[in-house]
């Protein structure tokens, strides 16, 4: 029986598995620790959280999509202080490893949000979503735009920068992804995670208006798995140091493989937990065996396996 | 908080009985001893489609009875409508097919600690878990008394035996087609006061729920009603179901019907503030 080493670093944290909820799609951690304990996963990426108490968008916020569903959530949540109260011990005690999403609607708030989970211990890293696309002003998706994403990356960068590992949430709608991921990693970003949803609209065709509350929601599940594939191994190729979380439609350990082998050094999980509550734990535990399956000893030696040369057929 | 579902479990569940009732569809699952922890209100999340399915979503259905030790040990009774794309895979499985079920999900109705008289208003197969509900009640010595609706008489579901542990019920269709013609809301604000009625438990579609809030609020009766918002996963941690609640210090949330519910207190459930920007 061979052994592998399951482990992963995303800048300087180390986690025991590659294997990460989504943001959004774990709301406090207590939901899902009923169906398995928190801690066996790699980390809790949780809910991206913002300074203030948030109602969110108006329902319908759900439409099914074939292999996928949109959703027009709107970043409903606790605020900041509520969540420092209550949700991180929550995690804490439950020896979950945590990384905090954070959402903003200005630079300034990232930064403030920042300062704010400073003094927090027990946390690995911070995700800055600059990504959201459920807000009601498009021109607010701070992804899409190069300068916004590097302002808000090094307002982060500034307050909280080498203490803890800063990831950037990348949106999926823009022209060149690449560029925008060599300004976050410029301004100070140590990892990147790769993709939000992509912007969608279903309209119902009885009330033949859209059917979402919010009208345009983020489609996600494996009806996008291909386009988080391509972000993936685009960005890889040109930022090969930059430690990548994948995302985007991953629903099994083959799914998975693809976005290491693509370049990601970790996975989040977010719809198929929705479909299955122990998807995490299924996904990580198909991910050991096909890693295994090809001789692989490490999991870091699978990442970006993809892009080897031609010539290299087999892994030493 | 740390109570969520807490007998919520995913078993891969036998249907043992499936079969037509009028326009609905009657499924029995065999489930163990799972059964014991399921309570009227509660619900089901059923995967749908087989493995190589496009729907990605678990589907919600009340559980609208069980029986701790049949001839197959616990099972799991639902009513399904053949509505969606999901529900109708689920009507076309036949015995033997073994379901991916997550359950028992949500909030279950509270049953009164007195013996108090209670109505039970169903609309259309939310008929389906008032049933079991009136069973519990009638143990707990309740007088029962049940208000069934719909648009027209194929819509209704009322199963022989379930007027057993009833102590009446009256039919209402809008076509008049079945019982008597007219809402299911018509009547309650005078039952309420000839049987001094204490709880309205019920179960149906939105604008119902709402219409008995409105009666129930101005005699000031107990309503606990089940809720039926579109989930995608049915455990908490999605937040696409949710629902304009009152707080105890008046202000308002947007709560999560899978949690938080399916059975809310209609008194706490901003009915006109479904669908809008909070």
């Amino acid at each position: 029986m061979s052994t592998l080493d399951f482990s992963t670093t995303i800048g300087n944290t180390w986690f025991p598995a590659p294997t990460f909820t989504a943001s959004g799609c774990a709301s406090s951690g207590r939901e899902l620790a009923q169906f398995f304990p928190l801690r066996e996963m790699g980390g809790v990426v949780t809910k991206s959280v913002m300074s203030k108490a948030r109602n969110g968008r108006p329902t319908p916020r759900m439409a099914e999509t074939p292999s996928g569903m949109l959703n027009s959530i709107g970043l409903q949540g606790p605020g900041i202080d509520a969540f420092i109260a209550k949700d991180i011990p929550y995690l804490v005690e439950q020896k979950a490893r945590i990384i905090v999403s954070i959402a903003g609607e200005t630079v300034e708030e990232y930064s403030t949000l920042a300062r704010k989970l400073r003094s927090v211990s027990g946390l690995s890293a911070i995700e800055v979503n600059i990504s959201c696309p459920n807000v009601e002003n498009r021109g607010l998706v701070f992804a899409c735009d190069p300068e916004a994403s590097r302002r808000v990356v090094d307002g982060v960068r500034r307050t909280i920068g080498g203490e803890l590992p800063i990831i950037a949430k990348l949106s999926p709608d823009v022209t060149d992804l690449v560029s925008i991921a060599r300004g976050v990693v410029d301004s100070g970003a140590d990892g990147l995670a790769l993709i939000n949803t992509v912007l969608g609209m279903v309209i119902n065709v009885d009330t033949m208006r859209p059917h979402l509350g919010g009208k345009t929601g983020g489609l996600s599940g494996p009806a996008i798995r291909p386009i988080a594939v391509r972000a993936v191994y685009q960005v890889h190729a040109a930022l090969p140091n930059i430690p990548i979380l994948g995302m985007g439609g991953v629903a099994s350990g083959k799914d998975a493989l693809e976005m290491i082998l693509a370049g990601a050094s970790g996975v989040s999980i977010g719809t198929a937990s929705f479909g299955n509550p122990t998807a995490i734990m299924k996904i990580q535990n198909e991910l050991k065996q096909l890693l295994m399956d090809r001789s692989f000893t490490s999991l870091k030696q699978a990442i970006g396996y993809a892009h080897r040369p031609e010539a290299e057929n087999t892994h030493a | 908080m740390s109570q969520i579902n807490r007998n919520a479990q995913q078993l891969l569940a036998p249907i043992i009985s499936n079969k037509k009732v009028g326009n609905y569809q009657q499924i029995i699952i065999n489930v163990g001893d799972l059964a014991a922890t399921c309570k009227p209100g509660n619900f089901v999340a059923i995967n749908v489609g087989g493995d190589s399915s496009s729907m990605v979503l678990r589907r919600a259905f009340a559980i609208s009875r069980v029986t701790v030790s049949s001839t197959f040990g616990g099972t799991m009774e639902l009513i399904v409508a053949p509505h969606g794309q999901g529900s109708r895979w689920l009507c076309a499985q036949g015995e033997g097919v073994v379901l991916d079920i997550v359950a028992p999900l949500g909030t279950a109705f509270g049953i009164p600690t007195e013996p108090v008289p209670v109505l039970l208003v169903g609309g259309g197969y939310g008929s389906a878990p008032l049933f079991g509900l009136a069973e519990v009640l009638n143990a707990r010595g309740c007088r029962v008394d049940m208000l069934l609706g719909a648009s027209t008489a194929s819509k209704i579901y009322a199963p022989m035996e379930g007027k057993r542990a009833v102590n009446s019920m009256r039919i209402y269709t809008e076509d008049g087609s079945m019982g008597q013609t007219g809402r299911v809301t018509d009547p309650i604000a005078e039952i309420i006061k000839d049987l001094d009625i204490a709880v309205v438990y019920s179960c149906g579609p939105m604008p119902m729920l709402s219409a008995i809030t409105k009666i129930t609020n101005s005699l000031a009766v107990v309503h606990q009603c089940a809720v039926e918002e579109a989930m995608a996963c049915g455990i908490g941690v999605c937040m696409t179901c949710v629902l304009p609640v009152e707080n105890d210090d008046g202000s308002i949330s947007m709560l999560r019907s899978c949690i938080d519910g399916p059975v809310m207190d209609g008194a706490k459930v901003q009915w006109d503030q479904v669908g809008k920007q909070l």
